[in-house]
């Protein structure tokens, strides 16, 4: 996984509730085996009308996208992070995430900031008004702000998942080191599990 | 200290891991981070799982980062494989026309045969949508952890066992460790109260459930679903209940296990057999929520109040009764409003339009939802004889070649037929749109499957979520009609 410090580049205003990852990704781009390759398939469906927010050229190149309640829900697709990831998004700002989403983009090393409403109406309205403002998000100190400094705010996360974003750390990695622990559990385990290669 | 049943599952598959809090410790140490105690229930832990189902979608990225890495599948044993999100329904003797569905096959097949990971393939006739043939071979059992790179694995929550979706990362994780890093959610009770009048089904319990709490009211919660028309569904009415838990947010449902649970496991292929099916049930009542446990949230729904639900919008909390009519979005709260006008120009619905008045197009019967007998037995007691309405096309998909099988025992297939229906083989169809079974663009369909979003059954396909009644209903009559009114509703 690739290691997160700090984001900063415009924002995108995705100003819509419950953005689910049908129209992130369809399923009709599910096909393929490869992590990456979906960018151009993002919001497939919501860009073939010429004024959705991506069609405009003044968020060419957004880093991070603003967004409201819920989004990520609906399918647990790990392609919805590709996709948004082959868009060139590193950071999303939102009301909420789905849970699935959320933790789909920690694997990616996206990062999601939750925010109270009246933030996100300002964020939102800012990006909406004058879309170069650049946003700055330093996950070290754990605060989003303007880079003018003239707006921030301070956002929460595990300590122990922000120490292994910041260094990349692969989880798998992690959990395999551990594997002594894992096997004293199984030895402890009842033997009644329904076991798959057995008839 | 009293326990809910979650609390009962969960911390018995709480791996206690002295080397991840050395880890944890060091690293907190190193970087110079306070361990903030706020933080706590943010904290993961490494949490064992039992059952591990994996398909050909969000599978094969999993495996080739394991062949990457030169890792393996730590249990193959406790892992199942299945094809079914983008089998085709029809001619599978047939070369398939899509390369990319064929390819994404044989991946699953030379996976699960490389790692020692037992598949349903798509001639086996265990083969089916993978939430259905879980608990179909007695796989799924209460008490246990499942996951499955799928987010509707929340309906083997039925059995009262943990069960959600994880995404591709997690899949591989597990793949190669067994577990999954996880932070504890919290807990929501959702009691339905009363008896359930006539013509309404557990579909139209969910959907008034999410009616209620909203599209994000489950977030970061488990539900536990409770209460005396919870207790009088059957397994397959319990299933279709937790099934839907993520479209309200909430990546798991639960039911606590009781006697309805056992008979219907009793005699399975995997449940446990002789003195161990009896050691199994005494361990199984033990998992019901102490009386004196407390949840996170309290929701309680009347049960009696509950009417024939049909969805108009684009999120599955987009819904209303039978008789109702299509909302004005003058009539909901401010924040609601854009997404309601949105959803009313998508769905090419006027505001006022009674729900019985929409015309429909395609009807589709089947889905992890709605594809078990017991719904097929509904549908075809609807039909009881009659036809398809002209104009409108319809199709049954059931949930696993051994329902399909079952079906045409029971007759039911030849009443679907009879009636105009086609009658597929077992697979995910039409309710995602990845194989050709989708909508044409401006479709209105009738679907028993869980999501009506933009786009989801075929681009520009409209979907109009209701229960297997409902929707055998809507076929013959060629737009909506309540069930609850008895056969004089349904056109002869």
């Amino acid at each position: 996984m690739r290691s997160v410090s700090t984001v900063r580049g415009k924002a995108v205003p995705m100003d819509r509730a419950n953005v689910d990852t049908d129209q992130i990704i369809p399923a009709k781009h599910l096909k393929r085996i490869n992590r990456t390759g979906y960018g151009p398939f993002a919001f497939e469906a919501w860009r073939q009308d010429p004024d959705f927010v991506l069609n405009n050229p003044a968020y060419e190149g957004a880093k991070i996208m603003l967004t409201r309640e819920n989004f990520g829900s609906g399918s647990s697709r790990e392609h919805a992070v590709w996709a948004l990831d082959g868009l060139g998004i590193e950071a999303m700002v939102g009301i909420s995430f789905a849970d699935i989403f959320k933790s789909n983009c920690f694997q990616s090393g996206v990062l999601t900031v939750e925010l109270p409403r009246v933030d996100i109406d300002y964020l939102m309205d800012l990006s909406i008004t004058t879309p170069e403002t650049e946003l700055e998000i330093d996950l070290g100190e754990q605060t989003v702000g303007t880079v003018d400094g003239v707006w921030a705010h301070h956002f929460q996360i595990d300590p122990f998942r922000k120490y292994r974003l910041q260094r990349g750390l692969d989880d798998i990695s992690m959990t395999l080191e551990l594997g002594p622990d894992i096997d004293e559990f199984e030895r402890q385990m009842p033997d009644w599990l329904p076991k798959t290669n057995s008839d | 200290m009293s326990k809910t049943l979650f609390e009962k599952v969960w911390d018995q598959h709480v791996i206690d891991s002295p080397l991840q809090e050395a880890a944890r410790r060091e690293a907190l140490a190193e970087s110079g981070m306070a361990d903030h105690e706020e933080m706590l229930g943010e904290r993961q832990v490494l949490l064992y799982v039992d059952l591990h189902l994996v398909h050909e979608v969000t599978s094969p990225q999993a495996f080739e980062g394991l062949r990457q890495a030169g890792r393996s599948v730590r249990r193959p044993d406790l892992t199942l494989g299945t094809v079914d999100h983008n089998v085709p329904t029809i001619g599978r003797e047939l070369p398939n026309p899509d390369p990319l569905s064929a390819k994404q096959i044989e991946v699953m097949q030379n996976n699960a045969q490389e790692c020692g990971v037992t598949l349903y393939d798509i001639f086996d006739e265990r083969q089916g949508i993978v939430h259905i043939i879980g608990p179909e071979q007695g796989f799924t059992q209460p008490g246990m952890t499942i996951v499955c790179g799928d987010s509707h694995t929340s309906t083997h929550g039925a059995f009262g066992a943990l069960a959600f979706g994880i995404g591709t990362s997690e899949v591989e994780h597990v793949l190669a460790t067994q577990t999954l890093r996880q932070s504890r959610p919290k807990t929501m009770s959702v009691e339905v109260t009363g008896a359930l009048g006539p013509g309404v089904t557990a579909k139209d319990v969910i959907l008034a459930i999410i009616n209620e709490i909203g599209v994000h009211g489950g977030i970061g919660h488990v539900i536990e679903y409770r209460g005396e028309v919870i207790r009088n569904l059957s397994m397959e009415g319990r299933m279709t209940v937790c099934n839907m838990s993520i479209e309200a947010g909430a990546r798991a449902g639960l039911i606590a296990p009781d006697q309805t649970t056992f008979e219907y496991m009793k005699g399975r292929p995997k449940a446990p057999k002789g003195d161990e099916w009896d050691r199994a049930v005494e361990r199984w009542r033990r998992l019901p929520s102490d009386d004196d446990a407390t949840f996170d949230r309290e929701v309680l729904i009347d049960g009696s109040r509950i009417r024939p639900f049909v969805t108009w919008g684009t999120n599955p909390s987009q819904s209303v009764a039978i008789d109702g009519v299509v909302p004005h979005p003058e009539e909901v709260p401010a924040t609601q409003r854009e997404s309601v006008e949105r959803a009313l120009t998508y769905m090419n619905l006027t505001p006022g339009t009674p729900i019985r008045d929409i015309s429909i197009d395609r009807v589709f019967i089947g889905s992890c939802t709605n594809g078990r007998i017991e719904d097929l037995r509904a549908a075809a007691a609807v039909i009881d004889g009659k036809k398809v309405a002209g104009g409108v096309s319809a199709m049954v998909v059931p949930g696993s070649g051994l329902v399909k099988r079952q079906a045409e025992e029971e007759g039911l297939a030849e009443v679907f037929k009879a009636a105009g229906f086609e009658w597929r083989d077992a697979g995910c169809s039409m309710c995602l749109g990845m194989n050709p079974d989708i909508l044409l663009p401006g479709q209105r369909s009738a679907s028993t499957s869980n999501r009506n979003f933009e786009g989801r059954q075929g681009p520009g396909g409209r979907t109009h979520l209701l229960s297997p009644e409902m929707a055998a209903a809507a076929a013959l009559a060629g737009h909506f009609v309540d069930v609850g009114d008895g056969p004089s509703a349904v056109p002869a």
